[in-house]
C-alpha cells in the first residue's frame, strides 16, 4: 500500500482490524452496516454470521475468554446495537476484552430519531470500559488501535466503537496506527516494591494462610507464577468461579471454589485463616456472603490491577496495585530470599486436608431412579480427562459444572460470572471453539437458558463449529426453583417449564386450563437444525453418548433428562455467614 | 465533610456525561458541579463538590480515574485552596424592603445588576457558606429566584 493511498472508511476499518491481529468477528448486517459488509465481502477477515446480535457479543466474549485475544463483534444501528447490550454488560462484569463495532445512522441524522437510530454510546455508558462515536473517517485507524489497547490492557473490558454510515463511506488517507496517546490511561502493572515486601513478610509469617484467586489471574496469564508462589510457601488455594483453571484442581493444595456454592474446605479455610492473600479477585458478594463475618481472623493482602477494587469491599492490610503475573513473580523472588520452614504451616495444612477428606462434594442418587445431574458432569469430566473447554449458561447446571468438573488449566472454564447471563453458553461455546478448534468444547446448559439463544445452533451448523451441547434438562428454571424451594415455601411460581408430569402439583389444573404443554423435543429440534440430537435418560447411556459425540466431531445436542428437583449444595444463603452453610454434611454422618 | 474535587478531563464530546453518569451509577450524590475549559484548550476542568461523609472520597476518585478521558484528579482541601461560587439572586424589593436589601448587598459586597419596580437582582461571589449566609438574610424580604454556578476551586501557590 502506498503511504498516501486513500481508503474508504469501511475498508480502512477492515485493514485496521487486521492490523490489530483480529482473525474473526461475529456479527449481523443491517442497513447502515452495508458498506462495512461490502468491504468484508472480498476481504480475508473471517466473519461469522450469528442469528441474533446477542449471540455475536457472547461468541466474541467466549472467543476472548478461551484465547486471551480481543473478541470482536459488530451489529447495525438501533435494534442491532441494542441487542448487543446484554453481551457487552456480560463482558464488562467479567472484565473480558471485547471490541463491539456498532453502525450508526448518518451523522447529520443523529439526534433526529431517524429510522433505526439508537444512542448506543449513551445506552452502554455504564457498561463499557470506554466508547467512541467516530466523527471523521481519518480517525478510524487510531480509534481501532486505541480500542484494542484499552480493551486488552490493565483490567480488560469492552469498548464500543459507534460509526455513522457516512464515516464508513467517506475516504481518508490510511495510516497504520502504532502509537498510543491517552494521557488519562496508564494502568499500573508493576506493584510497589515496598508493598510487595510487606506482603512477602506477612506471607512468610502466616500460620494459616489462604491464597484466594480471582479472574485477574487468568486475565494476566499468571497461572505459572501463581503455581510457583503457592508451592513455595505451600499456600492452600481457593478460586472464585472466574478463576477456575487458574490453579490445577488436581493439585494437593487446591481446595476448589469458594463462596455461595463453594466447597466446605475452601469456605472454612477462609473463615479460619490468619492471612488471606487475594490475587485478582474483588470480594464479590457471592464469595463473601455477609461481609462483616467474612474471614474474621485474617489480615488481608489484596493484589489487583484496578485500584478501585482495593478497599472497595474489604480494607486490606497490604494493598498492591499491579498485574497478577508481575506481583506473583515479585512475591516469589522476595520469598525465595527469606527463611521459612514447612513445619510453620503443617498443622494448618493437615487441618485442611482433614476437612477435604471429611467434607467432599457429595450428592445422593435421586430417589426416583432418575439421572443425577452431578453424575452427568462427573462423566463429562472423566470422559474428557479434565481436558475439555467447558462453557456454561447460568443456574444450577453452572454450579454443578464448577463443582463436579476438574479444571486443570486457565481459560478452560467459560462462564458468565458477574452478570449471570442466561443464554451465554451456546454462543460463547461457538466463539471458544472457533478460537480453539482443536479442543473439545462442551456447552453445559439448562433447558431454560438454552431456549434463550438456541437459534445459534444455526450459526454453529453453517460455520461448521462442532460444539457439544450437554443439556441438563430438569424441566425447571432450576436455580430460581431451588430458592423457591428453600426460601419461598416451595411456591414454584413460573419456574416450571415442562408441564408433562404434573402429579402432585397444586397448579396442575390451572396449567391444563391454560393449555400449558411440555417442552420442545430437543432431539428433534437439534435435528431440525441439521445437528445430531441424542436423548439420555439412564446412567449407563451417559458415557457412550459423550464418547460418540466427541468422536463424531459434529454439532451435537445431548438432552440429558435429569432429576427434576435436585438442589445445589453446599449453599451459603445470600447475605449469610459461611457458618450458616446448608448441606455439606460430614461423610461420617451420612447414611451409608 | 465536604470535598472539592478538581478533575482535569480531555476536552471531548460526551466527557461530562461520563463523569456525571459515573456519579449516578455508583450512587454518589453531587452537591455542585462546574465545568469549563482549562489553561490548555485540549483539557477541561470539572469541579465537583461531594459530601465525604456520605461516600468514601477515595472510592469516588478511584472510579473517576478509571474513565479514560480523566487525566488528573485533585482533592482540594479548603486550607490549601481558594474557592468561589457566583450567585445571582432576585429579591422582592419595594420601599423599606428595597433599602434593607441594598444594605445587605453592601455588607456582602454584592453588585446590583438589575432593578425594576418590584425587585432587585444581586450578584455576589464568594465561598459557598458566605452565599448561604446572604440567602438566609434575604429570605425574610422574599427571595424570588436563585441561580448558582457551583463552586470552583484551585490549589494555593505553585502547583497547588
Amino acid at each position: 500500500m502506498t503511504p498516501d493511498k486513500k481508503l474508504k472508511g469501511s475498508r480502512a476499518l477492515v485493514a485496521a482490524l487486521q492490523h490489530e491481529g483480529c482473525e474473526v468477528l461475529f456479527g449481523y448486517p443491517g442497513g447502515v452496516a452495508i458498506p462495512f459488509y461490502d468491504a468484508l465481502y472480498d476481504s480475508d477477515l473471517r466473519h461469522v454470521l450469528v442469528r441474533h446480535e446477542q449471540g455475536a457479543a457472547h461468541a466474541a466474549d467466549g472467543y476472548a475468554r478461551a484465547t486471551g485475544k480481543v473478541g470482536v463483534c459488530t451489529a447495525t444501528s438501533g435494534p442491532g446495537a441494542a441487542n448487543l447490550v446484554t453481551g457487552i454488560a456480560t463482558a464488562y462484569l467479567d472484565s473480558t476484552p471485547l471490541v463491539a463495532i456498532t453502525w450508526q445512522v448518518r451523522s447529520d441524522l443523529i439526534g433526529t430519531d431517524a429510522f433505526q437510530e439508537a444512542d448506543i454510546t449513551g445506552m452502554t455508558l455504564p457498561i463499557v470500559k470506554h466508547s467512541y462515536l467516530v466523527k471523521d473517517t481519518a480517525d478510524l485507524p487510531r480509534i481501532v488501535h486505541e480500542a484494542f489497547h484499552i480493551a486488552s490492557t490493565g483490567r480488560p473490558g469492552p469498548v464500543v466503537i459507534d460509526i455513522p454510515v457516512d464515516v464508513a463511506l467517506g475516504e481518508a488517507v490510511y495510516h497504520e496506527a502504532t502509537t498510543i496517546d491517552l494521557p488519562g490511561y496508564k494502568p499500573t502493572v508493576t506493584g510497589h516494591i515496598k508493598q510487595v515486601r510487606a506482603a512477602a513478610k506477612v506471607i512468610n509469617e502466616a500460620e494459616r494462610p489462604v491464597l484466594y484467586l480471582g479472574g485477574g489471574v487468568i486475565a494476566a496469564n499468571a497461572a505459572p507464577e501463581i503455581l510457583r508462589l503457592a508451592e513455595l510457601r505451600r499456600l492452600p488455594v481457593a478460586t472464585t468461579l472466574m478463576a477456575l483453571g487458574a490453579f490445577p484442581e488436581t493439585h494437593a493444595l487446591s481446595m476448589g471454589m469458594l463462596g455461595m456454592h463453594g466447597t466446605v474446605a475452601a469456605n472454612y479455610a477462609v473463615h479460619e485463616c490468619d492471612l488471606l492473600i487475594n490475587i485478582g479477585a474483588r470480594f464479590d458478594d457471592r464469595v463473601t456472603g455477609k461481609l462483616k463475618a467474612f474471614a474474621p481472623h485474617a489480615k488481608v493482602v489484596h493484589v489487583d490491577v484496578d485500584p478501585a477494587e482495593i478497599g472497595k469491599n474489604v480494607p486490606p492490610m497490604v494493598p498492591i496495585v499491579g498485574d497478577a503475573k508481575r506481583i506473583a513473580a515479585a512475591l516469589v523472588k522476595e520469598l525465595e530470599g527469606m527463611e521459612w520452614s514447612p513445619e510453620h504451616t503443617e498443622p494448618w495444612l493437615a487441618r485442611i486436608a482433614g476437612r477435604k477428606d471429611e467434607f467432599p462434594l457429595h450428592y445422593d442418587e435421586p430417589e426416583d431412579g432418575s439421572l443425577a445431574p452431578q453424575f452427568v458432569i462427573q462423566e463429562i469430566d472423566r470422559v474428557t480427562g479434565h481436558d475439555a473447554v467447558i462453557c456454561t449458561d447460568v443456574g444450577q447446571h453452572q454450579m454443578w459444572a464448577t463443582q463436579y468438573y476438574t479444571y486443570t488449566f486457565p481459560r478452560q472454564f467459560v462462564s458468565s460470572g458477574g452478570l449471570g447471563t442466561m443464554g451465554f453458553g451456546l454462543p460463547a461455546a461457538i466463539g471458544a471453539k472457533i478460537g480453539r478448534p482443536d479442543a473439545t468444547v462442551i456447552d453445559i446448559c439448562g433447558d431454560g437458558g438454552f431456549q434463550m439463544t438456541m437459534q445459534e445452533l444455526a450459526t454453529a451448523m453453517s460455520d461448521d463449529v462442532p460444539v457439544i451441547v450437554c443439556l441438563l434438562n430438569n424441566g425447571y428454571l432450576g436455580m430460581v426453583r431451588q430458592w423457591q424451594d428453600l426460601f419461598w415455601n416451595k411456591r414454584y411460581s413460573f419456574t416450571c417449564i415442562d408441564a408433562s408430569d404434573c402429579a402432585g402439583c397444586p397448579k396442575a389444573d390451572e396449567c391444563v386450563r391454560r393449555g400449558r404443554r411440555s417442552q420442545p423435543d430437543f432431539v428433534k429440534l437439534a435435528e431440525a437444525f441439521g445437528a445430531v440430537g441424542v436423548r439420555v435418560t439412564a446412567k449407563d447411556q451417559v458415557e457412550p453418548a459423550l464418547r460418540e459425540a466427541i468422536a463424531g466431531d459434529r454439532l451435537t445436542v445431548i438432552d440429558f433428562k435429569v432429576a427434576q428437583e435436585e438442589n445445589v449444595f453446599p449453599m451459603v444463603p445470600a447475605g449469610s455467614e459461611i457458618t450458616e452453610m446448608i448441606g455439606g454434611t460430614s461423610r461420617k454422618r451420612r447414611k451409608p | 465533610m465536604k470535598h472539592t474535587l478538581s478533575i482535569l478531563v480531555e476536552n471531548k464530546p460526551g466527557v461530562l456525561t461520563r463523569v456525571a453518569g459515573l456519579f449516578a451509577r455508583r450512587g454518589f450524590n453531587i452537591e455542585s458541579l462546574a465545568v469549563g475549559v482549562s489553561e490548555d484548550p485540549r483539557l477541561s476542568r470539572v469541579t465537583i463538590v461531594i459530601d465525604g461523609d456520605e461516600h468514601p472520597v477515595d472510592q469516588v476518585t478511584k472510579q473517576l480515574h478509571k474513565l479514560i478521558n480523566v487525566v488528573k484528579i485533585k482533592d482540594l482541601a479548603s486550607a490549601v485552596s481558594v474557592s468561589a461560587e457566583l450567585l445571582l439572586v432576585r429579591v422582592a424589593g419595594e420601599g423599606d424592603k428595597r433599602a434593607e436589601a441594598l444594605q445587605i448587598a453592601e455588607i456582602f459586597h454584592a453588585k446590583i445588576v438589575d432593578v425594576d419596580r418590584r425587585s432587585v437582582t444581586l450578584r455576589v461571589v464568594g465561598a459557598a457558606d458566605k452565599l448561604e449566609a446572604l440567602l438566609e438574610l434575604l429570605q425574610p424580604l422574599g427571595v424570588l429566584e436563585v441561580v448558582r454556578t457551583g463552586t470552583i476551586a484551585m490549589g494555593r501557590g505553585r502547583g497547588g
